[in-house]
């Protein structure tokens, strides 16, 4: 019996230590601390330099902070730590703020964030961009193109040899003939070239007519070279982050200068990222670039801490997403409301360093949409909106079988009066 | 007992038929191909023209379609506001202040620009309601009118020259007041905020005037004489049962309608369960918007109002009636009845400013126990402190030169003094005059400087309207204009450098609860302090005796009389330069853009010779039917006034009304320009008070003048069936009328079809089904006054467009919401006028919708809310829906009023001619900041109509969405249910068997009533009837015009199913 004890408790030592092996295995995940870090530290915080916070390079040698715990601690709750702790008293002396609340942050975060930070602070050279590869459907439709006027010229010469040779056959047969008629004057060719014309220029005329005003690959020239890639793609920021009010408003809104100073207050140089070009393949100076919004924002990398954000200017940028005055769109039902993506309509703007108008923001294109999407009714779990619990009908019909989904067209989706009122 | 007549005009009830076929096209004018007269060929524009015209449409068209977009710049915050969301609106409680009227509202901002006024609605409130008036609502149009004063400036020969600095023009007045000398006086209107009373007491030799363009002097000494003070009680219209207004317009322009239309509600709301309701009595001189609604009224002379109270009197203490109209004696004797059946539980008021008269009202008060109950001494009211002697003293000291400075804030005596010309040339006497004035109104023209105050909604302020309740203004928007507080100018030339902004706050920093109570005021609107005791005095029996022989001893009258009204628009002559206001159509006479005499159908014969009852067809026709109205002249003394003529009924003999506020001066802008005559100059002083009554002779003066009515925009048909009026008597005796009715269609439409479901029955249509929500509307039309407040909300919230008096007189209004008015009377006699229906009237959104069918591409057509849609970008104008609209609803954009064309300026063009210039004004990048940014701007020759509301739709469910709940009650709610103050509008979900409106309809089912329900349109608002509190019984009539034979109806659809 004592046998099997000591027996059944190594197996339970040995099914522990491999159980806690994995989860500290976990506890290295640098992809998931980098997402953290993204999503909450990063307005704040850089590894390299100091910002709106210290620099958290090195942050495990510094104060108590090897301690995971205390590091939680602080993070979940940062008044009630300070309360008896001088050093972070010292650190809100010196940044003038105290860092937010994070009470969410669990142990497991901590460590997350802290071997993401441990990662990044070991600077690894970026790799050199690749080449973009040349288009080849262009040059396809030429040869194409060539080869299909080659073959009716050949066509036509065949064609005119033919009834060159019939004439003459004719003639050495005493058949007469009337004089020849030029194809330029036959007029069955007239009518069907002009019939060919007519619907060609009528399919032309329409589809100019149609995308009139349409601005599909719009994408202007804005005046501060803004890379959605490197913030939103590489950096990994939020898009709520700036476009804040497309949770809460029709309006995505462009973010005002101070959300830039934000993070642009620690980061005045662009250094590790890739080089950006602009369309003309010049390239561009990301460091000039955020020199621009200090212009904005008047403030001084020599002196950080003079900066008064009052004499701020705002920047006026250009429109890239424009709807016509009858039509009424409102972010916060889709972003919040419908979960919708953003990249659903803006496309993928974390690949993008200029945005380009992607959708072609017609009524088709909306329709299509509201046609095909389906609305979330399961509200118990799987995070619908209560708000759809009004409609019985549909409950029932699902609970039923009589209903597979509920699209955005049977609740409305299709009405005239959803946009245009 | 014969039947009722409802009516709108004398066309229908003389010659309904003949009248009927003049008015019933929808559109009645030629299509506008210019000089296409005779045949195809001759026309001036044959068809080649014709061709040119169409080749160069569509070229023109193409190259305006095809340039280039234009780039278009979007500019974020420098440094965003940490509580502001661009493209959501906030809520800001501020206070409507003008001339002593305190209406507490929230202002709806968006983008930091105040869009639209809302009641502001606190809970526990005894003061903050949530109603609103029309001159409430319009007055967010004003904060945006191009004619208000930008900077202060200082007269120079005969024009104004600015000032440039306000230091400059603070030494020029330090200056001029010193060597001005004599007294320094401040001519205001009611002043009732408590600050600015401070600041007045602090300017060491200030003497204060209150001045009130229509006085309430005769009130205050009334009641000062009775032992109250010179005060005025709060009104409880609520506690009574018997409501007797002896000429008082409570419900419209009397003191403080908005406050006394929700208390008299209480009153009127009935069903057959509990068939109780208040009983409304008038006594007056002309057809008011009160006397409209009441129960009984009964007409008398102007002059004769004291009689009449003397009369009450004598009869409520068991005396005679010393009265010779027999008809006036049983009403006073039937009314001293009710009064006395009902003590402690009435109130009888009085709009007369004869202090001798009020004294005996008082007495009649005291005799029926209203003091203490439905009359409150411990809160008296601040509404108007004006005393007419106060100001009659202050002319004279300026005519003596007594007065070194006059300076002028509310007040505009040049144009409403009652010796007007005697103040203007008084005021030249005073050596240095300044007006604080917003606009540049006659007594500003005639100052030395003008140095404009901010509109309320720019301003810091507060207001007292009655004892224990203060009320709060906050700016919400940054001054538009170089314009300065005249509380500052006042802290500043009394020696004191504080800004009025600071000063405000720091004073009620100070008062009692200090900063915290002071803004939890600022963020309610206001703060409400516990009753202060029992009351002011009590009443003294000690007038009485002067009072009655005084009255006893007036003269009688025989002749003409005139008696001065305001209408609730345009008030004392403030709503004039308002465009909303101007073409807001008054509740009794319908008619925009102009003041005009009400006169009796009676002296109509006499004196102009047009018969109304018995005259031919077409004379009474063409006086209804064309916008040409006679013309007298209006001579009192060596005054002399035009103007035209609108008959009414129900008006007393020989008595005309006419409505102040008209006739402005010409440098108050586009709007109040030209429109109508002043009609102050019929006022005059007796001694103590201003009169607003008196003896006039006639004339006419053979000219017609066209004036823009709206009643007959619409026509129904004869299909009277749309306004339902009952009594109570009928009411309790034949609870069933209105269900009986319904049954019977539905028995006549389920006729040979297999379901029994009215709603499925008799359509070719497939039926509309509302998986969601399905919303509705219910009217209580006993709860409907007609005051217009709904119509200039809707304005307001929907970006409907002002069309000017020249496109109302086309028939071209664009209003979404109308308020039709009935007049009730026996069918014999129009003028004996048993009472007024008003009835709201704006898209019933049918379910089976008569204009959904015709519209060829489809751009009207039903949503899954049960709405009735239109859009406008798919709209071609055809027009066919508004044609096929029982209710006449639909408004088509004959020009572009709105500037919204992709043509730049396509307002003036030979189709409509010229536009007035109040289009133009509207459509100035100033005026356009109230448009609503959630509505279409509609253009040139796309029909509109009600959407209920739809963006204020979208926006509560998408809050509801927000917040993860489903919709709630109440989250949704149309602009003119919240306007009104009588909560007359009901509005949700008709789904949710729990929310109000459904309620509504199944708990009153006796009223319960859909318009022209016979057509099977089915609507989805429902009306509740209106109930005259009176014995006549009306006895049911047979249902033999059920089922009308063209409705697409059982007959079509029944031969299928056999």
């Amino acid at each position: 019996m004592i046998h099997q004890h000591v027996l059944q408790r190594r197996f339970l030592v040995l099914l522990l230590s491999l159980f806690s092996l994995t989860s500290s295995l976990f506890a290295q995940d640098i992809a998931a601390g980098k997402a953290l870090f993204m999503g909450k530290c990063a307005s704040c915080h850089n590894v390299l330099k100091d910002g709106t916070g210290p620099a958290l390079k090195g942050l495990e040698e510094r104060h108590k902070w090897a301690d995971h715990k205390e590091l939680q601690a602080w993070i979940n709750n940062p008044a009630a730590y300070m309360a008896k702790d001088p050093y972070t008293q010292g650190l809100k002396a010196k940044y003038g703020s105290m860092m937010t609340a994070f009470s969410e942050i669990t142990l497991a975060d901590v460590d997350n964030i802290v071997a993401y930070i441990n990662d990044a602070a070991i600077v690894k050279v970026a790799a050199p961009g690749a080449g973009t590869s040349e288009p080849q459907g262009d040059q396809n439709a030429v040869i194409f193109g060539i080869i299909s006027l080659v073959l009716g010229v050949i066509a036509l010469i065949l064609m005119q040899v033919n009834s060159n040779l019939k004439r003459l056959s004719d003639e050495s047969n005493g058949v007469k003939t009337p004089a020849p008629i030029p194809f330029f004057r036959n007029k069955t060719n007239i009518a069907l070239i002009s019939i060919v014309f007519f619907v060609l220029g009528g399919y032309m005329v329409a589809k100019g007519a149609i995308g009139m005003g349409r601005q599909k690959d719009y994408q202007p020239e804005q005046p501060i070279y803004y890379s959605h890639k490197v913030h939103a793609g590489i950096n990994q920021i939020n898009c709520l982050y700036c476009h804040g009010s497309a949770w809460e408003s029709k309006h995505a809104a462009i973010p005002s200068t101070n959300v830039c100073m934000n993070c642009h207050k620690a980061i005045n140089t662009y250094e590790k990222g890739p080089k950006l070009f602009d369309e003309e393949g010049k390239e561009i100076n990301g460091t000039a670039e955020i020199a621009k919004l200090y212009k904005y924002a008047g403030f001084d990398t020599s002196n950080p801490n003079q900066w008064d954000p009052s004499k701020a200017k705002p920047i006026e940028w250009v429109k890239i997403h424009n709807l016509p005055d009858h039509v009424y769109f409102n972010h916060a039902q889709h972003v919040r409301a419908g979960n919708v993506q953003c990249q659903s309509c803006h496309g993928e703007i974390t690949d993008m360093h200029e945005v380009k108008q992607v959708a072609e923001l017609s009524m088709g294109w909306c329709i299509n949409c509201h046609r095909e999407t389906k609305v979330n009714f399961n509200y118990d779990s799987t995070g619908g909106n209560k708000f759809y619990s009004l409609y019985e009908k549909f409950h029932d019909d699902l609970k039923s079988g009589k209903m597979d989904s509920v699209k955005v067209k049977d609740i409305g989706g299709l009405e005239c009066q959803k946009c245009h009122y | 007992m014969s039947q009722n007549k409802y009516w709108q005009s004398f066309g229908e009830v003389k010659s309904g038929e003949s009248f009927r076929q003049q008015t019933q096209d929808e559109f009645r004018e030629e299509l506008p191909f210019e000089g296409f007269d005779g045949t195809l060929a001759d026309a001036k524009a044959p068809r080649r023209d014709f061709l040119k015209y169409l080749g160069f449409s569509t070229a023109a068209a193409t190259l305006a379609a095809s340039c280039e977009i234009p780039v278009k710049k979007v500019i974020p915050y420098a440094n965003k506001p940490e509580n502001l969301i661009p493209g959501v609106a906030q809520y800001y409680a501020t206070t409507y202040v003008q001339e002593g009227d305190v209406v507490p509202v929230l202002a709806k901002v968006r983008d930091g620009r105040p869009i639209k006024i809302e009641g502001n609605q606190l809970e526990n409130s005894s003061f903050a309601h949530g109603g609103t008036s029309a001159r409430v609502q319009a007055s967010v149009l004003d904060l945006y009118d191009q004619h208000r004063l930008r900077y202060p400036q200082q007269k120079k020969g005969d024009s104004f020259q600015e000032v440039p600095t306000y230091e400059q023009l603070d030494k020029l007045i330090a200056e001029q007041m010193k060597a001005a000398g004599g007294t320094t006086v401040l001519l205001t209107s009611t002043l009732n905020s408590p600050s600015t009373q401070a600041i007045v007491n602090g300017f060491v030799g200030l003497k204060h005037v209150q001045y009130d363009a229509v006085s309430y002097s005769g009130l205050l000494l009334a009641n000062e004489a009775c032992g109250f003070g010179r005060q005025l009680p709060s009104y409880d219209f609520s506690k009574a049962n018997v409501v007797v207004s002896l000429g008082a317009d409570f419900l419209g322009t009397w003191l403080s309608p908005v406050e006394f239309a929700k208390g008299y509600t209480v009153g009127r709301k009935v069903d057959a369960k509990n068939p109780t309701m208040s009983k409304h009595y008038q006594f007056e001189g002309y057809l008011s918007l009160t006397g409209a609604s009441a129960d009984e009224r009964f007409v008398h002379r102007p002059s004769q109002t004291g009689a009449v109270a003397l009369a009450l009197l004598a009869a409520l203490n068991g005396g005679a009636v010393a009265l010779s109209d027999a008809k006036l004696k049983a009403g006073v004797e039937k009314v001293a009845a009710d009064l006395n059946k009902s003590k402690g539980k009435s109130l009888v008021v009085c709009g007369s400013n004869d202090k001798n008269i009020q004294v005996v009202v008082n007495a009649i008060n005291q005799a029926i126990g209203a003091f203490g109950s439905t009359i409150d001494w411990s809160r008296p009211a601040n509404y108007r402190k004006g005393i007419d002697s106060d100001m009659t003293a202050l002319v004279e000291a300026m005519e003596a030169g007594q007065v070194g400075t006059l300076m002028i804030y509310g007040a505009n005596p040049v144009y409403n003094y009652h010796d007007a010309d005697r103040f203007a040339a008084a005021l030249k006497k005073v050596k240095l005059t300044v007006s604080f004035n917003e606009r540049m109104d006659e007594t500003t023209e005639q100052c030395m400087f003008s140095v404009p105050a901010p509109h309320y909604l720019e301003s810091w302020g507060d207001a007292n309207p009655k004892a224990g309740v203060t009320c709060f203004q906050q700016p919400t928007i940054h001054p538009l204009f170089k314009t300065r507080p005249f509380q500052t100018s006042l802290l500043k030339w009394s020696g004191n450098d504080t800004d009025y902004d600071v000063y405000f706050k720091n004073y009620w920093n100070n008062q009692p609860g200090g900063e915290a109570a002071f803004n939890e005021g600022l963020q309610n609107g206001l703060k409400e302090e516990a009753r202060a005791g029992s009351g002011a005095g009590s009443y003294s029996s000690a007038a009485l005796a002067g009072a009655t022989a005084a009255l006893n001893a007036y003269a009688a009258v025989n002749g003409t009389e005139v008696v001065l009204y305001q209408k609730t628009s345009i008030g004392t002559g403030t709503g004039a330069t308002n465009p909303w206001l101007q073409e807001l159509p008054d509740g009794v006479s319908k008619a925009t853009w102009d003041n005009y005499a009400l006169m009796s159908m009676p002296m109509a014969k006499e004196l102009l010779k047009l018969d109304l009852m018995h005259g031919t067809e077409k004379e009474i026709n063409n006086y209804e039917f064309y916008p040409q109205k006679p013309v007298v002249k209006i001579t009192m003394g060596k005054k002399e006034v035009e103007l035209p003529v609108i008959v009414v009924p129900g008006m007393q003999s020989n008595t005309i009304a006419i409505a102040v506020g008209y006739g402005r001066g010409e440098k108050l802008g586009k709007t109040a320009a030209g429109v109508g005559q002043n009609a102050y100059v019929f006022s005059s002083f007796d001694g103590t008070t201003v009169s607003y009554q008196g003896s006039v002779t006639l004339a006419d003066a053979g000219r017609k003048h066209k004036v823009a009515t709206t009643q007959i925009h619409g026509t129904y048909d004869d299909r009277t069936e749309v306004v339902r009026e009952t009594t109570l008597a009928t009411l309790v005796k034949y609870p069933n009328t209105i269900p009986d009715y319904r049954n019977h269609l539905e028995e006549a439409y389920g006729k040979g079809s297999d379901t029994t479901d009215f709603r499925k029955n008799a359509t070719l249509y497939g039926e509309h089904v509302q998986p969601g929500i399905k919303w509705g509307m219910n009217i209580d039309m006993n709860a409907c006054y007609g005051c217009g407040a709904c119509v200039v909300a809707c304005n307001a919230e929907n970006n409907v467009p002002v069309v000017g008096k020249s496109e109302v007189l086309r028939y071209h209004d664009m209003h979404w919401l109308r308020i039709d008015r009935y007049f009730v009377s026996d069918a014999t006699d129009p003028n004996q006028l048993k009472g007024v229906v008003f009835q709201p009237m704006m898209c019933q959104h049918c379910d089976n919708a008569p204009c959904e069918n015709v519209c060829p591409v489809a751009a009207t057509n039903h949503s899954a809310e049960g709405i009735n849609q239109m859009t406008y970008n798919r709209c071609i104008g055809t027009r066919y829906c508004a044609n096929n609209c029982p209710f006449k609803v639909r408004r088509f954009n004959w020009a572009d009023y709105t500037g919204a064309d992709s043509f730049p300026n396509n307002r003036d063009q030979q189709v409509v001619g010229k536009l007035d210039p109040v289009v133009e004004q509207m459509n100035d990048d100033l005026t356009r900041m109230v448009l609503n940014p959630d509505v279409t701007v509609r253009s040139r020759g796309v029909i509109e109509k009600c959407s209920f509301c739809f963006q204020r739709l979208q926006a509560a469910k998408l809050e509801a969405k927000k917040q993860n709940r489903p919709l709630a009650d109440g989250d949704a709610k149309t602009a003119c249910q919240t306007a009104c103050s009588a909560n007359a509008i009901v509005f949700g979900n008709v789904h949710d068997k729990e929310s109000e409106i459904a309620q509504v309809r199944t708990s009153n089912h006796s009223r319960s009533y859909y318009v022209l329900e016979q057509l099977h349109v089915l609507p989805n608002v429902s009306y509740l009837a209106k109930v005259r509190n009176t014995d006549e019984l009306i006895e049911p009539q047979a249902h033999h015009v059920a089922v009308e034979e063209h409705a697409p109806a059982a007959g079509e659809k029944a031969p299928a199913h056999h």
